[in-house]
C-alpha cells in the first residue's frame, strides 16, 4: 500500500507543472471528486429509484433547490469578502410576509409589493453591513442578531398570524386584498421546455441569478476585489480598495437575493406562512459551503454553490423516491455538509501546503 | 569547549521531486553558539523542522548525546532536549494569559498536573524560572501588555523550563530593536556558558558578529562552509552561502530632477519636533532609525494611513493631505507596505492577480477584466524583476520569500507614479534577492521620487542617494551616500538614546 502511494506521488510530480507535496491522483480527486460523486449519485438513483430518471423528476429537483439556491448565492457573496450572513433565512421569510401584507392587507399592486420587498432586502443588507464595518460587531453575531430581530418583527403586524386572502385582521375586519395573479405566476408559472409546462419560473430565476453572480464574481474587477478582501483585507485596503463599501455591498446583495427568494416562496405558497422557510438558512449555507469542494476551488464560488444546491436536491429527491423517511433528511444534509467540508479543508490544505 | 552534542550524518530529505537536504553532515558542539546562514531555499527551515520533530528525515542519522535521535513529533523532540523558538513570536506565547501561565504552560498541559490550577505554586515556580533567566518581570502581568522583546524572552524562558541540550532560535531578532536584541544576546551567552548548544539562524550580519562562536553556511541543501576559531571569517561565510563575494554596492548619485515632495514644519506627533524635507525626481532616499523612531509614522502619514499633527506636505507643488490609501494612490503616491504576509500578499491569488490588484481599473472595460492584458503585464514584470516561477499563474504561496517580495514590488512598479514609498522592502529576503530588489529600485528611479524605509544601515547604504536618520518622530540628520562616515550615522541613529551607545556597535559593520 505504501509502495503504491509513493509511486503515485512521484508519477504526479512528473506532470508538466509539479505542485510540491501533491500527487496527481489527489489533485484529480480534489478537482473532480465532488462532480464525480454527483454523477454517481444520479446514476445510482436512476438505477434503484423508480421514476427518478426523467424530466418530471428533474424539474421537481430544480424546483426544490431554486429558492435555497438563490439564497445560497447571496451567502456566497458574503463568504467571498470573508463574512457570513446568518440572517438570509429570516430576510426571506420577512420578505414573504411583507409581500403578502402589502397585497392582502394594504391592497397594493404586485409591482409595489415587489419593490418594497427588494428595498427591504437591500436595507437589511445595508444595516448588516454597517453593523459589521462601522460598529465592528463580528459578522456572525451581527447577522445572528438581525436574524432574531426579523423573526420577531415579521410577526408583529399580524399579531403572530399567517397572512392569507380573506383573513381576519387584528382589528376584527376582514382583509380585502388579493394576491395579484401576475405575482403568483412568478412562483407557479411553468414554461414549456421539451415537455409542456415543464420548467417552473423559480428555476429560471435561479439560473439567471446564478449566471449574474458568477459573472460578477469571476469576470469583473469588483468580484476580484471582493475575493482579495476575503483573502487579505489589510492588503486589499493598502492597495486603495474601499474595503468597507465592498463589504456592505456583499451584505446588500445577500439581502436582496434573500428577499427575492422570499417573494418566490410567497408566490408559490400563495400566502404569508409564518411557519414556512425554517430550513432555508441551513440549506442555503450548506449549499454554499459544499460549493467550496467543487472543482477544488477551496473558496466560495457561484458555480460551486449552484452545484452544492443541486447535490443536496438530488440526494433528497432520490432518497424520498426510495422511501427514506422525511425525518432523516436533515441528518443526511448534515452528513453531506461535513463530508464536503473535510474534502475542502483537508485535501485542499494538502494541495496548498508544501512550500 | 565540550564535545559534540548533536551530530547529523548523511541527512537526506525530499519533498516530491525537490531534494531539499542532500547528504548533510553537521555537528553541534555543546556550550557554543553555531550560527546557520543560508539564502532562502537553502534548506535551513527544513533542517530546523527535522531537528524539532516536525518532519521526518528520509535517510541518514542524528545522534544526540551519543544516542540515536529520531523524533516523530515536536513534543518528543522537546522531551529529548531539543527546543526550538520559532521566528513568529506569537507562536510562542499566549497573549491573553499572564506571564506565569505562559512560562508554565507546558506543565499545565502535562497529564499529571491535576484538574485545578495551583495558583500560588504556579506564581512561585514562575518567579523562580524568571529569576533564573534574569527576567525582571511581574509574573502576574498579562503578556498582551508586554512588548515584543519581552514576549520573545518569555518564549525562550519557557523553552528553558525543559532543560534543553540544544536550543534552536530561528531569526529571533527580526522584530527586536537594538537594545532588546542585546538583552536576548546576554541570555544566549548565559545559556551557552551553561553548556547548552545553540543553533542560531539569522540573516543579520550584525547579530552574527555579535553572537557567533562558529558559522555554518548552507547552500542548496548542503553545508558549504564551516567557520570556527578566534577570528571568524564573515566574508568567507557569506561567500560560502552565496557562492560569490559580498561586494559593496556601487552607488553613483545622479542629478535630481524636478521637485516632487516638499515638506515644511511637519510634526508627526503633537509633541515632536517639526522638520522639513524635500525630495526630487530620480532621487532615492533611505529613511532609517530604530524601532519607534517614527519611521513608520512618517511612511503612514504620506500614504493616508494617519494624520500628522501639523505641518504641510506638497506634491508637485500642490497641497497633499490624503484621507486614505485610495486618495494617496490617486495623487500618484504608492506604498509597498512592510510585513508582506500581513499587509501585502493576497494568499489566495496567483502572481498575476497579486500584481494587478491596485490598478484593476486599467485592465478592465466596463468593470470586466481583460485577462490577456493583465497576464501580459504580469509577464513583463516577472521578466523585469527576474521573479523565479513556473509561470504567471503560479500561486503566490509557492514562491520563496524573496520572490514574493519581488511580486509585491512589481505590483507598484507596474504603473508610473510620482512618489514611491517602500517600507522595509528587504524584510525576510535572502541577500541575492535583496541585491536584485535594490538594483531594480535604483534602475527604475527615473521620473519619480523614491523613499525607502529601512532599519538596517547596510540596506540604506546599498540603495540610497541620501540617508535621513529619524529619532523621536523627527529627522535627526541627513547624509549624502558618498564616503559617508558610518560612525556619524550611528551616532545620529542612537543620538537620542545614549543608553544604547554600546549596542550601536551591532549595526556598525558595513
Amino acid at each position: 500500500m505504501s509502495m503504491n502511494q509513493t509511486e503515485t506521488s512521484s508519477a504526479g510530480s512528473r506532470a508538466p507543472k509539479p505542485q510540491p507535496g501533491s500527487g496527481g491522483l489527489i489533485d484529480i480527486a480534489i478537482r473532480y471528486g465532488f462532480l464525480a460523486l454527483l454523477v454517481g449519485l444520479v446514476i445510482f438513483f436512476s438505477v434503484f429509484a423508480n421514476g427518478f430518471a426523467g424530466p418530471r423528476s428533474a424539474v421537481f429537483i430544480f424546483q426544490s433547490v431554486a429558492i435555497t439556491g438563490i439564497l445560497a448565492l447571496g451567502v456566497t457573496c458574503t463568504l467571498v469578502v470573508g463574512g457570513f450572513d446568518l440572517s438570509i433565512g429570516s430576510v426571506a421569510t420577512s420578505s414573504m410576509m411583507l409581500a403578502a401584507y402589502m397585497m392582502v392587507v394594504l391592497e397594493q399592486p404586485a409591482f409595489v409589493a415587489i419593490i418594497a420587498c427588494l428595498a427591504m432586502g437591500a436595507f437589511i443588507g445595508l444595516i448588516n453591513g454597517l453593523l459589521i464595518v462601522k460598529t465592528k460587531v463580528p459578522d456572525l453575531l451581527a447577522t445572528l442578531g438581525m436574524m432574531f430581530l426579523l423573526v420577531g418583527l415579521q410577526r408583529i403586524p399580524t399579531e403572530g398570524r399567517s397572512i392569507a386572502m380573506g383573513m381576519t385582521l387584528p382589528d376584527g375586519s376582514t382583509a380585502e386584498g388579493t394576491f395579484s395573479p401576475l405575482f403568483l405566476q412568478l412562483g407557479r408559472h411553468r414554461f414549456d421546455f421539451m415537455l409542456e409546462n415543464l420548467l417552473p419560473a423559480p428555476v429560471i430565476f435561479l439560473v439567471v441569478i446564478g449566471i449574474l453572480v458568477w459573472v460578477f464574481l469571476e469576470l469583473t474587477r469588483h468580484g476580484r476585489l471582493m475575493y482579495a478582501i476575503g483573502s487579505n483585507e489589510r492588503a486589499a485596503s493598502l492597495t486603495g480598495t474601499n474595503v468597507n463599501n465592498y463589504k456592505i455591498l456583499a451584505y446588500m446583495i445577500s439581502g436582496v437575493l434573500a428577499s427575492i427568494g422570499g417573494m418566490l416562496l410567497a408566490a408559490r405558497l400563495g400566502r404569508g406562512d409564518i411557519a414556512s422557510g425554517t430550513n432555508l438558512l441551513l440549506d442555503a449555507v450548506a449549499a454554499a459551503l459544499i460549493g467550496f469542494a467543487v472543482l477544488g476551488a477551496a473558496k466560495p464560488n457561484a458555480f460551486g454553490t449552484a452545484m452544492g444546491a443541486l447535490f443536496v436536491g438530488i440526494l433528497l429527491q432520490g432518497l424520498t423516491m426510495m422511501n427514506a423517511p422525511y425525518y432523516t433528511q436533515d441528518f443526511i444534509k448534515g452528513l453531506v455538509l461535513v463530508i464536503a467540508l473535510v474534502f475542502t479543508f483537508s485535501l485542499s490544505a494538502r494541495k496548498a501546503g508544501g512550500h | 569547549m565540550n564535545g559534540t552534542l548533536c551530530d547529523l550524518r548523511g541527512v537526506d530529505k525530499s519533498f516530491g521531486d525537490n531534494r531539499v537536504l542532500k547528504q548533510l553532515n553537521l555537528s553541534l558542539p555543546a556550550g557554543s553558539v553555531t550560527v546557520l546562514m543560508g539564502a532562502n531555499g537553502a534548506g535551513k527551515s527544513t533542517l530546523v523542522k527535522i531537528l524539532s520533530g516536525v518532519h521526518a528525515l528520509d535517510a541518514g542519522s542524528i545522534t544526540l548525546l551519543g544516542k540515536d535521535f529520531r523524533p516523530s513529533t515536536p513534543s518528543e523532540a522537546i522531551r529529548a532536549g531539543v527546543v526550538t523558538v520559532h521566528q513568529n513570536i506569537n507562536d510562542g506565547v499566549i497573549p491573553d494569559l499572564d506571564v506565569a501561565s505562559n512560562l508554565l504552560i507546558d506543565q499545565l498541559a502535562e497529564p499529571g498536573y491535576g484538574f485545578f490550577l495551583k495558583r500560588r505554586q504556579n506564581y512561585a515556580d514562575a518567579e523562580r524560572i524568571a529569576s533564573q533567566m534574569g527576567l525582571a518581570l511581574n509574573v502576574r502581568q498579562s503578556v498582551a501588555e508586554l512588548g515584543v522583546a519581552d514576549r520573545q524572552l518569555i518564549a525562550i524562558a519557557r523553552a528553558m523550563a525543559h532543560d534543553p541540550q540544544l536550543l534552536i532560535l530561528d531569526e529571533p531578532t527580526s522584530s527586536l530593536s537594538a537594545s532588546e536584541a542585546e538583552r536576548l544576546f546576554l541570555l544566549i551567552e548565559r545559556l551557552s556558558a551553561k553548556g547548552v548548544a545553540v543553533l542560531y539562524i539569522s540573516h543579520r550580519m550584525s547579530d552574527i558578529r555579535r553572537i557567533a562562536n562558529r558559522i555554518v553556511s548552507m547552500r542548496d541543501g548542503e553545508i558549504s562552509g564551516v567557520f570556527e576559531g578566534e577570528e571568524l571569517d564573515y566574508e568567507g561565510a557569506v561567500n560560502a552561502m552565496l557562492g560569490h563575494r559580498m561586494t559593496d554596492a556601487d552607488i553613483s548619485i545622479g542629478a535630481p530632477g524636478r521637485r516632487v515632495l516638499e515638506i515644511t514644519d511637519l510634526r508627526l506627533l503633537s509633541g515632536s519636533k517639526p522638520f522639513d524635507f524635500n525630495l526630487s525626481e530620480n532621487e532615492v532616499v533611505a529613511v532609517t532609525g530604530l524601532l519607534g523612531s517614527g519611521k513608520s509614522a512618517f511612511a503612514q502619514s504620506l500614504f493616508g494611513l494617519g494624520r500628522p499633527a501639523g505641518g504641510q506636505i506638497r506634491i508637485d507643488g500642490k497641497d497633499y493631505a490624503p484621507a486614505n490609501p485610495k486618495a494617496a494612490i490617486a495623487r500618484g503616491v504608492f506604498m509597498s507596505a512592510k510585513d508582506r504576509a500581513n499587509n501585502a500578499v493576497v494568499a489566495d491569488f496567483d502572481i498575476t492577480r497579486n500584481i494587478t490588484l491596485p490598478f484593476l481599473a486599467r485592465y478592465s472595460n466596463l468593470s470586466f477584466i481583460k485577462r490577456s492584458d493583465e497576464r501580459s503585464t504580469a509577464n513583463e514584470m516577472i521578466e523585469a524583476l527576474s521573479i523565479v516561477c513556473q509561470g504567471e499563474t503560479d500561486s503566490i504561496g509557492t514562491l520563496s520569500g524573496g520572490n514574493q517580495q519581488k511580486v509585491m514590488l512589481a505590483r507598484w512598479l507596474a504603473e508610473q507614479c510620482r512618489l514611491l514609498l517602500l517600507d522595509e522592502p528587504f524584510q525576510g529576503v535572502d541577500i541575492r534577492a535583496r541585491r536584485d530588489i535594490g538594483r531594480k529600485i535604483r534602475e527604475t528611479a527615473k521620473n519619480r521620487a523614491t523613499l525607502v524605509f529601512v532599519s538596517e544601515l547596510d540596506e540604506a547604504l546599498e540603495v540610497a542617494d541620501r540617508i535621513i536618520v529619524m529619532t523621536e518622530h523627527s529627522v535627526a540628520a541627513e547624509f549624502r551616500n558618498e564616503n559617508v562616515d558610518l560612525n556619524e550615522i550611528l551616532t545620529a541613529v542612537t543620538g537620542a538614546m545614549p543608553s544604547d551607545a554600546g549596542s550601536a556597535a551591532r549595526t556598525a559593520h558595513a
